[in-house]
């Protein structure tokens, strides 16, 4: 028993209704949406403290007897998501403060982002706390309601064609996980994950591979593996810039994590390596070529996100602890460094208006400062040693050589491509919008109507923000031995049953 | 378990006239293709269930005789995510009409533009072709 647990669900429920009431107040509501969010920071850290040290944390809410009610359960896995997870939403919604009142306006109208992104935040947590299927689907349906809302903020033609994508392929994605736990409650008579894990092996070999795939392509699509990952570059690039940032950095990492929850849980008996491999390389490489083809920085960055999640899909169809513990670094360097260049990208839009590296030049003249942003996670995403993101792909390389099969080996070679070519594309942004004389901007478009965007000054809190995250990404490369024996330790509890006795204690199966 | 024929067959008919609406492109449509669908989902729920049974009222039934009460309150659960959904598509189905005077979803205007260099095999804007030689001009900036 630890009520701890439900802090990071309660806590950011609670500010988005006092949000709503303060709607008229925007200092007071940015004010308890950072108090708010610091607390689901500090909880999730003391979470993340006690499951290392004691083990994993579990909690039957509303006292119902074990076994009957909804159990909220955190390992080292769901406390280490959720903690990275609070500090990218908090240096978010910082970064989303520092905008000036007439963007406000037009971008994210506090009175309702404020609630609906803390909203999101719940939505977050309860998915990563939930020791339940149907809860699980519950967190899930939370953070997509908050996203639509999100996503179509301000409600132009632009954004709602990006939202009527979204909505309706997560809502496709949701149905289908409805008749997933339609199917498992039927064939375990429990959606308890604790409990469908104990009962799972004994089933016929068909019904746990229905359950197993329904699960795997629900959770991919929200993860965006291809191939269903031809929603996300159509409908995140629209959005504000925090929004952006946000979801790139933590919607599909919640996909990633329930794909790693219920294959280490659920079947670790059954690890479909050869079928995940496969689905990683085309993920890896189909993504890093679609950004290849991209001149719009938003959009380049979010193919980039798609093919990197191929690598955290490596890690887990290894199923080796060498490759889980390379796929929980990796999905938390991925959400801090995705976030960091969505903000970015905003600001890059900011100073030289417009996100397109065609209309880009010279930004390294206008603004050092942005170019310095740019260019530490740039390097990160792309790999460059020392920063994170070579730590974690140098960790799954070593589980692709460790599984030493031709299809490992094969995966090794990709993804030192797919790096090679993020690197590429990372590059090329520099060249065309950094290097270069500045120009300003009254360029003809397509309609041949003249647009002109002056660039505005960064604010300072924007900076700022950008810059913690920026640190925070340092950190979990200065501190990457602590880290990675974290993570380490998180991956061998994901293999050795710790989870279910925890949850389930004495109570006979 | 037994499962209900009646009960799968009419939820294979609604999924599936849902999933053929959903591949619609009028806003419209697609609200009746997930209205439709998600009653299908949720008789899947029922057929889950197992037979029906006693309203599970303790003390006023044997155990035994009473119906499963789970499957129907993540029914419940369901139906009211599929209301608040339902408002949503509403809203944007009408936001769509206000802004262009139809409710169908467009593609994407980048995509086509990167598609149509592909087809007629053009290079981007954003390509340039610098040779790396030093002619003591700094080309990029030109």
């Amino acid at each position: 028993m630890n009520n701890l647990l439900t802090i990071p669900v309660l806590l950011p429920m609670l500010g988005a209704a006092l949000t709503l009431i303060l709607g008229r107040r925007p200092r007071t509501q940015r004010l308890v949406s950072i108090l708010v969010l610091l607390g689901v920071v500090a909880a999730a850290g003391t979470l993340a403290w006690q499951a290392d040290t004691q083990g994993v944390q579990s909690l039957w809410v509303g006292a119902w007897p074990e076994g009957f009610g909804i159990a909220l359960v955190a390992d080292r896995l769901s406390a280490i998501m959720l903690t990275v997870a609070g500090i990218v939403t908090l240096a978010v919604l910082v970064f989303s403060a520092g905008q000036e009142e007439d963007e406000v306006r037009k971008e994210t109208p506090v009175s309702i982002f404020h609630p609906t992104f803390l909203l999101m935040c719940a939505g977050v947590s309860n998915a990563f706390l939930a020791g339940d299927l149907f809860n699980l689907f519950v967190g899930f349906e939370i953070l997509l309601f908050a996203s639509y809302v999100l996503l179509t903020m301000g409600g132009t033609g632009s954004r709602i064609r990006a939202g009527s994508i979204y909505v309706v392929v997560n809502l496709l994605s949701s149905s289908l996980f409805l008749i997933a736990l339609a199917t498992t409650y039927a064939a375990v008579g429990t959606v308890n994950l604790a409990q469908i894990a104990q009962r799972i092996p004994d089933l016929p070999e068909g019904t746990q591979g229905i359950i197993q795939y329904m699960l795997l392509v629900v959770f991919a699509i929200k993860a965006a593996v291809f191939p269903l990952s031809a929603w996300l570059p159509d409908s995140y690039p629209t959005a504000p810039a925090p929004v952006t940032a946000v979801f790139a950095g933590l919607l599909t990492k919640v996909g990633v994590y329930a794909i790693l929850r219920t294959q280490t849980l659920l079947f670790p008996h059954r690890p479909l390596t050869e079928l995940l491999l496969v689905i990683a390389l085309l993920t890896m490489v189909v993504g890093i070529l679609g950004a290849i083809a991209q001149a719009d920085v938003k959009r380049l960055l979010s193919f980039s996100l798609v093919s990197h999640i191929g690598y955290m899909v490596m890690g887990i169809a290894l199923a080796s602890i060498q490759g889980l513990t390379g796929t929980i670094y990796y999905t938390a360097h991925h959400i801090t460094i995705q976030a960091t260049l969505f903000l970015v990208a905003g600001l890059m839009q900011r100073v030289g208006g417009s996100s397109n590296i065609d209309r880009l030049s010279g930004l390294m003249t206008t603004s050092p400062l942005l170019a310095t942003l740019f260019i530490i996670p740039g390097m990160n995403l792309a790999g460059i040693p020392p920063f994170s993101g070579f730590i974690g792909k140098l960790g799954l390389l070593n589980a692709g050589v460790a599984a030493d099969t031709p299809l490992a080996w094969t995966l090794v070679g990709a993804s030192v491509v797919t790096s090679l070519l993020t690197l590429y594309s990372i590059a090329k942004v520099w060249n065309r919008a950094f290097w270069g004389t500045p120009v300003s901007f009254t360029t003809e478009d397509e309609e041949g109507e003249d647009e002109v965007h002056p660039g505005r000054p960064m604010p300072a809190v924007m900076v700022l923000s950008t810059c913690a995250l920026i640190a925070f990404s340092l950190l979990l490369t200065l501190a990457a031995g602590p880290f990675y024996a974290y993570a380490e330790n998180a991956a061998e509890a994901l293999l050795d049953g710790a989870y279910g006795l925890a949850v389930l204690g004495e109570v006979v199966p | 378990m037994t499962g209900n024929l009646t009960l799968a067959i009419v939820a294979a008919v609604l999924i599936a006239a849902g999933v053929y609406l959903l591949t619609e492109r009028s806003l419209t449509r697609i609200l009746v293709g997930v209205l439709v669908m998600s009653n299908g989902v949720n008789i899947l729920f029922l057929i889950a269930s197992g037979p029906a049974g006693a309203p599970p009222l303790i003390g006023m039934f044997a155990a035994e005789d009473m119906a499963d009460p789970l499957p129907q309150a993540m029914v419940l659960t369901a139906i009211v995510i599929t209301m608040a959904v339902s408002a949503f598509v509403v809203t944007m189905a009408y936001r769509s009409f206000q802004l262009n005077g139809h409710d169908e979803v467009s593609d994407d205007i980048e995509d086509r533009r990167i598609r149509e260099l592909a087809e007629r095999d053009d290079v981007s804007d954003s390509f340039e072709d610098i040779r790396f030689s030093d002619t003591g001009e700094d080309r990029v900036s030109e």
